[in-house]
């Protein structure tokens, strides 16, 4: 990347050479402007927490401590993080397609209460977890699918804009849930044995093996997302399908002239990006709580979307960025705790962390950082048409 | 429906790239909307009418002392309404000359679904009468926000700049516009409201410069600006909340007062619902006028709409393309921050966190409903909050089929589904503003 020809060497020894001989010598040259932004973001925050007039060090140092402090907490950032690469992959992914999937929120719900039901059909308790486990993920799949499938259809065969069908199915999505859960009479899904409004637990088989017991606990959930984002990124680098998907992404009359049916990559797309979505909530399901309460998945999904944008719509860089996501809301309470400082600092660091990665030319500007010809997502840039 | 002449290029982009991208299908869509009513008439005919009640009821149009009374038997209304149906699906399938007419018809149609809606939840309930003055109103001022906010897009989208962080900035003028009502004006003091209204409208301004500086100076992807705007704008108003409205001790407070015309609002039936109500909501009105009037009849207002078709055009007749885009979307974040006053200042006095509750994104697509233009955007405004309305006076009249009560949520839900079935349905493609999302470098 850096040419040692073309820019002149600074003298060893001194702070820039350091500075460059660290970021040659660890190649981490296309992390810098993310590292950066988050520090500048960290600074933003920082102004404002002394604002109120309370010391921004130890705001910031029990909140570290909230999210690393110790093995608890640690396990608890990253079950935090679980459910985002699930959001944020379903974003990514039609991203790629040049779609813009706001309902990720909605594919969560639907796709969180389909595994709920199926969790809670009597075979599930006779059979081994090996079958259960892969079934109800499915049936969390299943459930998005559907949901995400959609927009896609009415993109495809009317024309009909997925951001505002994507924000109408998360509404309705919603409510649908809400009954569900709620419905006395006639009962649906509601445990009437349960205090609050929720449904009956699935089955024991069908659980998650739990990792670790954190707040909230740590389940082989992780691995499922984890996996998920190896599968998508293998998908769209090597696979026809993949190509495709980049390409109607990319250029949908290039997409059509080279013979890929657009609209059949739109529905799929769609469909697929909710499948993630729903699989993230069958996990969630299945591993912590082993009921479904529609609260648990607010904000989730439109989480999602920053942490999306954050990554790139890479998505493997979607794993780190849910961590960065998940990391911070959970060691947000303690900073509460200790410093008195609002939770909601948080979520400004999180906009100005996102602010400063898209914006990087100020990051760019303010620490001297020369350009590098990494890949942009464009695909949703150009427009409500997409095209 | 035959695209218009100022259309045709569009057209032929249509028939010679997109191909496959066009909704592909064997009927018109047209035809389509047809059948759709042709097969709700022969349900309600046949289904509907021989099972629901024939007691009187009727719908009242006035205040309630004496009311204007509608009187129907449903069986008549469901049985009437079921024929129109069908012989809209008739028109439907006439040559392409009679298109005006089967155009007519259908929006005859769809307008008579209102009453139907009404009448069956009304048949269906045990309740004598509803009061559809009342309705009106609730509808015209729950559509308040939702206009203002597709003012907001209209002015930055026909600039050529995507907005989807108008709920953030709405929610950060609610959020510092209240701040200031109860640190300044303890919360009651009328000066102050004025004061704090103005302050959210600046507020509203000032997100959207953030917004005009990072797509227009930075050129970021303006979606990602977006959802930046809307991201800070949830942590700033919720940290503000908690560290300065809270504490002041002023989370209630009175909201705008209610001002009504002298002698307009006196005229029977419309009086009480147009020419009586909250300051904001007029200036809701004003607002749309001014949008079309400015849009469509001032030289800066062709230059905005320049500007979102062909910037590079504009600039060659000398338009100076970044400060039009500037002013449109920083005028466009003012008006976000009048719908901002609204929702902590008149529709309630207080600030919740995340108190706008997706009004702008509901707003975003009743723009694009109205196809980017003000009268339209202003009629999918009033669409949506005549459907959440109508929700809320379902819900509240208990509907059932047979034993099955009809759940709230169902009409909770319901200005939702309007909306999904609108879009798909009646409307076709939306043409966006030609260069809208492109970032514009000027030539040297």
């Amino acid at each position: 990347m850096t040419d040692p020809v073309d820019s002149p060497r600074r003298p060893e020894g001194s702070m820039e050479g350091l500075r460059r001989r660290v970021i040659e010598g660890w190649s981490l040259q296309p992390l810098l402007v993310p590292i950066y932004a988050i520090i500048l973001s960290f600074i933003v925050g920082g102004v404002l927490i002394a604002i109120i007039g309370i010391n921004p060090f130890e705001a910031y140092w029990a909140l570290i401590r909230g999210m690393f402090g110790s093995w608890d907490r640690i396990a608890g950032s990253i079950a935090r993080s679980v459910p985002f690469i699930g959001s944020a992959l379903a974003l990514a992914f039609a991203f790629r397609a040049g779609l813009f999937n706001i309902g990720a929120e909605g594919q969560l719900l639907v796709g969180g209460i389909t595994a709920a039901w199926v969790g809670t059909w009597a075979f599930m308790a006779d059979v081994p977890g090996i079958v259960a486990v892969p079934v109800i993920i499915l049936a969390g799949a299943a459930g998005g699918f559907f949901w995400g499938g959609i927009p896609g259809v009415l993109r495809a065969r009317t024309g009909a804009h997925e951001v505002i069908s994507t924000i109408m199915l998360n509404s309705i999505a919603l409510f649908m849930v809400r009954w569900i859960v709620n419905s006395r009479d006639p009962v649906i899904l509601r445990d009437l044995d349960a205090s609050v409004p929720r449904t009956t637990a699935i089955a024991d088989s069908a659980r998650l093996p739990e990792l670790a017991d954190s707040q909230p606990n740590l389940h082989a959930g992780l691995f499922v997302m984890i996996g998920l984002c190896i599968v998508v990124a293998f998908v769209l680098r090597r696979t026809t399908f993949g190509f495709e998907t980049i390409t109607v992404g990319t250029n949908p009359h290039a997409a059509h002239y080279a013979g890929i049916s657009v609209n059949r990559i739109i529905i799929l797309a769609m469909a697929l990006s909710g499948s993630f979505a729903g699989v993230a909530a069958a996990s969630e399901v299945a591993g912590t709580n082993s009921f479904f309460q529609p609260g648990t998945f607010a904000f989730i999904g439109f989480d999602g979307i920053a942490i999306a944008l954050l990554a790139r719509a890479n998505p493997i860089a979607i794993i780190p960025a849910s961590f960065l996501w998940g990391a911070l809301l959970s060691g947000a309470p303690l900073m509460q705790a200790e410093a008195g400082v609002s939770i909601d600092v948080v979520r400004i660091i999180q906009s100005m962390v996102l602010l400063f990665v898209a914006a990087d030319a100020i990051v760019r500007y303010l620490f001297r950082i020369r350009a590098e010809g990494g890949h942009h997502i464009e695909a949703a840039a150009t427009g409500w048409v997409g095209s | 429906m035959t695209a218009p002449g100022g259309r045709l290029p569009r057209r032929l982009i249509t028939d010679l790239g997109e191909g496959d991208l066009a909704p592909s299908r064997r009927f018109a869509r047209r035809q389509i909307v047809g059948i759709i009513f042709g097969l709700v008439g022969i349900a309600l005919i046949a289904a509907v009418a021989p099972n629901i009640t024939s007691d009187n009821r009727s719908f009242a149009f006035e205040p309630p002392p004496d009311p204007l009374r509608f009187e129907f038997v449903p069986t008549t209304l469901v049985t009437v309404i079921g024929v129109v149906y069908l012989v809209c699906a008739v028109l439907s399938f006439l040559p392409e000359r009679f298109d005006r007419l089967a155009l007519s018809a259908q929006i005859l149609s769809a307008g008579l679904a209102i009453p139907l809606i009404l009448g069956v939840s009304l048949a269906l309930s045990s309740a004598p009468e509803t009061n559809v003055t009342n309705l009106l109103d609730e509808s015209l001022v729950l559509a308040t926000p939702i206009a203002l906010g597709a003012m907001t897009g209209l002015w930055c989208e026909r600039s050529g700049i995507i907005n989807i962080g108008i709920e953030g900035m709405m929610l950060a003028s609610a959020g510092v516009g209240y701040m200031t009502y109860a640190v300044l004006g303890s919360a009651s003091s009328t000066g102050w409201l004025w004061v704090s209204i103005l302050i959210a409208i600046v507020t509203g301004g000032l997100m959207a410069s953030l917004h005009a500086v990072l797509s227009i100076r930075y050129q970021i992807n303006q979606i990602v600006s977006g959802v930046v705007i809307n991201l800070f704008a949830l942590g700033l108003t919720g940290f503000l909340r908690s560290e300065v409205i809270v504490p002041s001790g002023h989370s209630k407070g009175t909201p705008t007062p209610e001002i009504s015309i002298p002698l307009l609002k006196d005229i029977p039936i419309l009086g009480e619902t147009l020419f009586a109500g909250k300051p904001l909501h007029y200036l809701m009105y004003v607002v749309v006028f001014l949008t079309w009037l400015v849009m469509y009849r001032s030289a800066w207002g062709l230059r905005v709409r320049s500007c979102g078709e062909n910037p590079h055009a504009a600039e060659t007749l000398g338009i100076n393309v970044i400060t039009i885009r500037y002013q449109a979307v920083i005028l466009g974040g003012f008006i976000a921050g009048l719908a901002g006053a609204w929702f902590s200042m008149e529709s309630q006095s207080g600030f919740e966190d995340n108190m706008t509750n997706a009004a702008g994104f509901i707003a975003l697509a009743a723009m694009i409903f109205g196809k980017w233009t003000p009268w339209g955007a202003f009629g999918g405004a009033l669409l949506f909050g005549f459907a959440r309305a109508l929700g809320s006076r379902l819900q509240f009249l208990s509907v059932e089929v047979g034993d099955f009560g009809i759940p709230s949520e169902f009409f909770q839900s319901l200005p939702f589904l309007v909306t999904l079935v609108v879009v798909a349905g009646a409307l076709g493609r939306a043409v966006a503003p030609a260069a809208e999302g492109q970032p514009f470098t000027p030539s040297k």
